[in-house]
């Protein structure tokens, strides 16, 4: 499975995706810079993404706890999610995202 | 100028744990913490989350394992400096470190030691832009005193307590108040979120869904570009904006120590965990050797090894007794709690 993730620069990297793993950690085993300060708590809104708008509703749903994070990402828009909180199934293989900003 | 052994940058648990090894062999220390109380990320991030990876300890909160390493090193009397950043680092011919911070702090040190995590806390900046050249006059991410803001127009973008506290405590004392949040929903206490509907009904704040997109092109500051949701761009005059998205992570002033970095981490030994520079110590989070798992208790491990060869720099001529606290009569009488 993977994922086609476009990072802060515009290339798009083909990442490799294993089930079961927050696209997080998939994204950051391929070393792209996915900051995950918190390293996947759900706490500090830096493993944000923008998934490409066809994927949003393929996503599983936005989690009170993982909503309430995003109010702290900068530059979030309608389709924001924090990658984190995201497991990878298969119904995601080829899912598109691009890398938020860092703050 | 203040004198100390060891120098500890950063009061996390790690930092923390690291004042009980180092009073173990009789080194005392002075932590430095840019925030404004202990445990790092354990209080900042995760202070009701549960941790069940401590050894011992089948499962305590963030603030729980910080409240139990301020006790367990309380007999070793560390003392704390909150609210600085360590800035400057200079080697003196006789061999110690004269550190600087931010508030204008020096300390003579014989030993540094980094547990800083993932670097220090500083507010999150929005990549809008021009932001920088407004930091500090038009753009500010606290706010220090209140009667600074008086009589000015100010606007303010986030949505959690924060952005919503100072709106409601700024809306009194400011010329006009506009808060902006892509959503209605907030997070923040709902007290907070009634009082602040309550008054954009009644006009005394101007709250707009949408998000800030651009700033004067040089300073002063006289607006905000904000984008609403419904893609109109508005002008919100401003003479200050106050950008609330909490806080991030960066590596700072460390930076330019002349360490070895790997990826925005310091690189150590595993024997020593001590950097390329002899007597620049770092534990925790913020190293990186092979093998290196960011554990808390991986910290901990570190931090006994550290202590070691600390007082092997600080102390050459003397030979250092290992002992177990269990049995050691001297190490028992410096761990009687008060």
């Amino acid at each position: 499975m993977k994922l086609y993730v476009t990072d802060r620069e515009g290339n798009e990297h083909v990442v490799p995706a294993m089930p079961e793993w927050p696209l997080m950690e998939c994204i950051k085993a391929a070393g792209l810079p996915i900051p995950a300060e918190c390293g996947g708590c759900c706490l500090c809104a830096t493993c944000h993404v923008y998934v490409e708008p066809d994927w949003l509703e393929r996503l599983p749903g936005i989690e009170q706890d993982e909503s309430n994070t995003l109010l702290e990402a900068i530059a979030a828009r309608d389709n924001s999610r924090l990658a984190c909180q995201i497991r990878m199934t298969g119904a995601l293989d080829g899912l598109r995202l691009r890398l938020a900003p860092v703050p | 100028m203040i004198s100390t052994d060891v120098l500890i940058v950063g009061a996390g648990p790690v930092g923390l744990f690291a004042v009980f090894e180092l009073g173990l062999v009789d080194l005392n220390c002075h932590i430095v913490e840019v925030l404004d109380k202990p445990g790092g990320q354990c209080s900042e991030y995760y202070p009701e989350k549960p941790i069940y990876d401590i050894p011992g300890v089948p499962v305590c909160t963030g603030q729980e394992l910080t409240d139990r390493l301020i006790q367990q090193i309380g007999p070793f009397g560390p003392q704390f400096h909150f609210g600085e950043l360590v800035e400057e680092v200079r080697l003196t011919e006789a061999s110690r470190w004269v550190v600087k911070t931010s508030g204008g702090l020096e300390f003579d040190a014989g030993v540094i030691v980094i547990a800083a995590g993932a670097g220090s806390f500083t507010p999150k900046r929005p990549p809008i832009p021009n932001i920088e050249r407004h930091e500090g006059e038009g753009v500010q991410y606290a706010v220090r005193k209140i009667e600074a803001l008086r009589g000015k127009r100010i606007v303010i973008a986030g949505g959690g307590d924060s952005a919503l506290d100072w709106a409601l405590n700024l809306h009194e004392v400011a010329e006009r108040v506009t808060l902006v949040h892509r959503r209605e929903e907030f997070r923040a206490a709902p007290d907070s979120v009634r009082k602040m509907n309550e008054l954009a009904r009644a006009g005394k704040i101007d709250f707009v869904l949408g998000k800030c997109v651009g700033l004067d092109e040089t300073p002063p500051l006289t607006a905000v570009t904000v984008q609403t949701n419904g893609g109109a761009h508005i002008r919100a005059a401003a003479d200050v904006f106050l950008p609330f998205f909490g806080l991030t992570m960066k590596l700072g002033p460390i930076a330019q120590w002349g360490l070895n970095f790997d990826a925005n981490r310091v690189q150590v030994d595993t024997e020593k965990f001590q950097t390329n520079v002899p007597g620049i110590f770092a534990i925790g989070d913020i190293n990186v050797y092979p093998g290196k798992l960011k554990l808390i208790l991986s910290g901990f491990h570190e931090a006994a090894l550290m202590a070691q060869q600390a007082f092997r720099h600080l102390r050459p001529t003397q030979r250092l007794l290992f002992q177990y606290t269990t049995t050691s009569t001297s190490l028992k009488k410096k761990l009687v709690h008060a």
